[in-house]
């Protein structure tokens, strides 16, 4: 399988990373090369078979809704670039 | 001292011959000593660990301490760790000092075991060499040309080594055994959900397991004692009864029966690693064990799922760097869109790039039921025939990985090759099977791991059978040469 450049731009739009388009092939084939593996699937014979998406077949445990987790902003923000009054700041970047 | 088990390091400590603080500075100093080598460290936190240590003798000192209370551990740089430095061996997390604790960090913390610091690993734990991090390749002590598998490969090293007596590592699709088969230590993945995953920067959570990596099965079956446990902060943690996984390490194996499957036997698979797999099937069939021939024959399906779901899940789970709510922000963003993929295209490395884009067209509208949903269906095929193999054994033998160490920067430019690394270890994580690696042997001076493979909870059977392994063998007690005191039969 060998992807053309419309759909490695949309790949890369789907995943949100930007790829320059010195990047295409070398990205492309790489992709390609996966893809092929992906192949491998169409020659199991899954009719009638559940899909799996966990491995013990549990679903997701509920709880209360109750609130378990005590304000840490303070900690919390330390980590952040910037801040100011409790808020993080981030760049402007919508006119 | 860096050749001592856990339980023989305990003895120690707890008979007061060595005191916590002796020991997490022999064992600091061997860092700062070796590691320059290795590089299986992305994190050294001395002060930290000497701190810790210093409260484990004064609880020592009373004499009614935990067993692995005071001996020095270290963590996969993917567990959280309150105040430290937890990249997961990325660019995108190089400046993110965690403010709060893995599940399992606190555990073991509970328990007063130094930590030494965070292992080097493949970038958020996706690939079989350890040369996707940002902070360079970790190289195998068997032999510094070799890598030393992934994505745990630091702390595979680091144990290897003699840095530490045991680290922390995660599996998702082998990460755990196939670099302890590599380095020539015993690592065992329990069953999904058996150990708590808050706190563990997720890649793919329907996958992701921790473990414990150290020399041997016995020290595996300590540490799992203080590793497993339900957790309510984790959603797939499983509610299990509590196993002392100690108690039955000395269990005759008389009578057991070990599942050979064929298919592991095939192509693909290094003659002089089957050689080395077929010495330990004879081991155990002489302390009284019965091989017995199954089959899995949607086995060669399971690399072609786990590369569809793997990487889907991950798409979803690393959506959250984008910049803004975690991780690398890029400078100067021109618009919004400008900042989430500079960010993601300057921040992420060129595997973690590749899994997330494969992620996202496997789930994009057009592909999903021909391959998610297809890969969905193949997993339960996989999981089924384990289940049915099962019904004939009580715990299946094989490799862990098809070959021995390869050669840094071999595999590289090859993302397929590299997948091929985990073919064995793949399909026990689509089942979320127990399992492990014990070293069994070597092939051109590097080591080959034993898999061996459980039914559900049965993590107290492997870890017998491994022991009952390592009773009549040593490779196990074995150490590089050129490391001081390395000792080789």
């Amino acid at each position: 399988m060998s992807l053309q450049v419309s759909e490695i731009k949309k790949i890369a739009q789907l995943a949100a990373i930007a790829v320059e388009p010195a990047e295409f092939e070398l990205v492309g084939n790489k992709l390609s090369n996966i893809l092929d593996v992906f192949a491998q699937l169409e020659k199991a014979d899954t009719s009638g078979v559940e899909p799996m998406a966990h491995p013990l077949d549990q679903t997701q445990r509920l709880r209360e809704d109750l609130v378990t987790e005590s304000n840490q902003r303070e900690k919390y923000q330390a980590n952040a670039p910037s801040t100011e009054a409790g808020l993080y700041l981030v760049p402007q970047v919508i006119e | 001292m860096h050749n001592l088990s856990i339980k023989e390091l305990s003895a120690l400590l707890q008979s007061k011959k060595v005191s916590s603080v002796e020991l997490t500075r022999y064992f600091l100093n061997r860092i700062e000593t070796l590691d320059s080598e290795i590089n299986s460290f992305v994190t050294v936190t001395p002060e930290l660990a000497l701190q810790m240590a210093e409260v484990a003798d004064a609880k020592l000192a009373k004499g009614n301490a935990h067993p692995l209370t005071g001996i020095p551990m270290a963590h996969k740089d993917i567990f959280c760790t309150d105040g430290i430095k937890t990249s997961c061996g990325s660019k995108m997390l190089d400046n993110f000092v965690a403010p709060y604790d893995a599940h399992v960090v606190s555990q073991l913390k509970a328990l007063d075991m130094p930590i030494l610091g965070k292992t080097n690993m493949d970038e958020f734990a996706m690939g079989s060499s350890t040369e996707s991090s940002y902070y360079g390749a970790t190289k195998n002590p068997w032999n510094l040309q070799a890598v030393p598998g992934g994505s745990s490969g630091g702390s595979a090293a680091a144990v290897a080594a003699g840095l530490v007596p045991f680290a922390s590592g995660t599996d998702t699709g082998g990460s755990i055994r196939q670099p302890a088969s590599f380095c020539g230590i015993s690592g065992i993945k329990p069953t999904y959900g058996a150990i708590s995953r808050f706190g563990m920067i997720s890649y793919a959570s329907s996958f992701d397991q921790g473990g414990p990596m150290a020399r041997s099965a016995e020290d595996n079956a300590w540490l799992l004692n203080a590793m497993v446990g339900f957790d309510e902060r984790d959603s797939t943690s499983l509610t299990m009864d509590k196993v002392d996984y100690t108690s039955s390490l000395n269990d005759s194996i008389k009578g057991l029966r070990i599942g050979v499957p064929a298919e592991y036997f095939g192509e693909g698979l290094d003659p002089e690693v089957a050689t080395v797999i077929k010495h330990a099937m004879a081991e155990l069939e002489k302390q009284g064990a019965e091989l017995v021939e199954v089959h899995l024959p949607n086995q060669h399906l399971a690399v072609s799922a786990y590369y569809v779901l793997a990487p889907a899940e991950a798409s979803s789970n690393l959506s959250r760097f984008d910049g803004v709510r975690y991780g690398y922000r890029c400078e100067d963003p021109k618009d919004l869109n400008d900042l989430y993929t500079r960010s993601r295209a300057e921040g992420f490395g060129a595997e973690v790039k590749r899994r997330i884009m494969v992620g996202a067209y496997a789930l994009s509208a057009g592909y999903y039921d021909a391959y998610y949903l297809k890969a969905q269906k193949v997993r339960r095929l996989v999981r089924d025939d384990f289940t049915k193999a099962f019904e004939s054994c009580d715990v299946i033998l094989g490799p862990v990985a098809p070959t021995p160490a390869f050669n840094l920067g071999e595999k590289t430019d090859d993302p397929v090759s590299m997948y091929l690394a985990d073919l064995f270890t793949i399909p026990v994580n689509l089942a979320g099977l127990p399992a492990m690696s014990v070293p069994a042997g070597f092939v051109n001076q590097r080591p080959v791991g034993l898999h061996l493979v459980g039914p559900y909870f049965s993590e107290a059977k492997i870890l017998n059978v491994a022991h009952q392994y390592q009773q009549v063998t040593d490779w196990h007690k074995q150490t590089p040469e050129w490391i001081e005191g390395g000792r080789q039969a």
